[in-house]
């Protein structure tokens, strides 16, 4: 099948300074410390608005990779807005957080809930100033969007035997399409990719790259080893999967059949259309615990990477969805989406009744642009907008990790 | 994979996802006692099997490598008769043990 016409005209941006597109225009209220999530969360709930969404990091210790994240999601180009909560005492870089924020353009604002004058004036003073950014934000004028300034992210979870031969290639397939548009989209979880890592430097658009790619994949393997747990869960079993290098197969063609041009990680921005490897395996020795405790770690860190919207495909159902980002799930298993259709945007698994790939690929690659010009994914219609942010270590990517053109 | 969309029941149950394999992937729930076509061939299917469970689809000896997608999945631990349900029970990971809620995994 020839790659499908985009429908991209309909497809709207708001500019930022940086001269990205954002596909929505996001309050962010981030608590800086544990300690100020409650506070952070009832400014969000009491807003009573959709569009303002909950991040944050819950540790008092400082960490240079989550102040970089907070820095990348915090100028997200779906954020409009953010507004930062301190508890007052811990350890995270306020200060170098909000001038970050500020030097985008963008309205930013701290509360410190120690001189605020506790709970209910931080609150009070935070609702005010939701308020106000929204009012701002309501004055600003999109701007048309095409294809070649989207970024897409691919995740799975809850994955099955269904997951690989349905879900997984159809995005595949919608990924090669906005390939050709020129969009650049991120696949990951190097740890769900052990076993497919000759495979996978094969494609790379360079042999340095291809090496870079299987020493990344070997690191994964360490790490998990370390940890005593591959990624695979107990469902994943239940669904009919057996080993993590079948998992990793049937993960493995969410990429589609493009050349891999880069691999880059947590917090980097892919420099230009393609297909890129995301590494969220920490480097160094394991510290800091599991790589990704669960499925929203890794939507967090594809959206730090630029992702506009997250294709998530799973066989044995998941709900959630994520803040700053919509996600749109893919449904692998014919079963689950009878079960679960309220939450599901694509059955893929009517390829397993004799739908073809192409067709469902196809639906993908249609919603991703209608979702981009502002209809809601399922998870967002529904308010699901979990976030999770966790410590680890990360070293620079090396030039091997990104060939020029 | 090949399929126009009308009747899911007419399609044959058992799905070969590449000409390698040595196991196949169950298109839907099939009951113990089913009579399905393996390679050509009429069989009787000994125990149910879910949608998305692998079968083997000849007589595998332990240590065989099993192949999915035409690539290796694991290493049989034990050996399985054609037909046989192909999971934790039978066959091992090459990298990582698979672990279940109660504890147990995939290894020897």
């Amino acid at each position: 099948m020839n790659s499908p016409d985009p429908a991209s005209s309909s497809m709207k941006g708001f500019p930022r300074k940086d001269g990205r597109k954002g596909i929505r225009n996001v309050v962010a209220v981030a608590y800086l410390v544990e300690c100020a999530h409650h506070v952070s969360r009832l400014i969000v709930q009491r807003s009573g608005a959709d569009d303002v969404h909950l991040i944050g990091f819950p540790g008092c210790y400082p960490n240079k990779y989550s102040l970089e994240m907070m820095q990348r999601l915090c100028t997200h180009p779906n954020v409009g807005a953010v507004l930062l909560v301190s508890l007052g005492c811990e350890g995270f870089n306020r200060e170098q957080l909000r001038k970050h924020i500020a030097a985008s353009g963008r309205q930013v604002d701290l509360l410190v809930i120690q001189q605020s004058g506790g709970t209910t004036r931080t609150l009070n003073a935070g609702l005010d100033v939701v308020r106000r950014m929204r009012a701002e934000l309501a004055k600003q004028a999109q701007v048309p969007m095409a294809l070649n300034e989207l970024i897409v992210g691919t995740v799975c979870g809850g994955s099955d035997g269904t997951s690989g031969i349905t879900a997984n290639p159809a995005v595949g397939r919608c990924f090669d399409w906005l390939i050709e548009n020129d969009a650049a989209c991120i696949f990951e979880e190097t740890g769900e990719l052990i076993g497919c890592e000759r495979i996978m430097a094969s494609r790379a658009v360079t042999p340095e790259l291809g090496r870079e790619i299987e020493a990344c994949v070997d690191k994964a393997a360490n790490y998990y080893r370390i940890m005593g747990y591959g990624s695979f869960a107990p469902g994943n079993a239940e669904g009919g999967l057996t080993t993590l290098e079948e998992k990793s197969m049937g993960a493995y063609s969410k990429s589609g059949s493009s050349p891999i041009r880069g691999l880059i990680k947590p917090g980097d921005v892919p420099p230009r259309g393609g297909l890129y490897l995301l590494d969220v395996v920490p480097d160094g020795e394991p510290r800091f615990g599991f790589p990704n405790i669960s499925d929203n770690a890794e939507i967090v860190e594809l959206i730090a990477c630029g992702s506009h919207l997250i294709l998530f495909t799973t066989g044995r159902g998941s709900v959630v969805g994520s803040a700053i980002s919509p996600v749109i799930k893919v449904c692998a298993n014919p079963d689950t989406y009878e079960r679960m259709a309220d939450d599901m945007d694509v059955n893929a698994g009517r390829i397993l009744h004799g739908a073809e790939l192409d067709d469902v690929g196809r639906e993908i690659f249609d919603l991703v642009q209608r979702v981009a010009a502002g209809e809601l994914s399922k998870s967002e219609a529904l308010g699901h907008q979990e976030f999770i942010l966790t410590y680890k270590q990360f070293e620079p990517i090396g030039p091997a990790c990104l060939p020029a053109a | 994979m090949s399929g126009n969309g009308s009747g899911s029941d007419q399609l044959p149950p058992l799905l070969l996802l590449h000409p390698d394999d040595n196991i196949l992937v169950a298109r839907r729930d099939i009951a113990a006692g089913e009579r399905v076509e393996l390679d050509g061939e009429s069989f009787l299917i000994p125990a149910a099997v879910e949608l998305g469970h692998k079968l083997a689809r000849r007589a595998l000896t332990a240590e065989t490598r099993v192949l999915k997608y035409g690539a290796p999945i694991g290493s049989m631990k034990t050996a399985a008769a054609r037909g046989e349900h192909v999971h934790l029970h039978n066959l091992r990971s090459d990298y990582i043990p698979s672990t279940t809620r109660d504890g147990g995994t995939d290894a020897h």
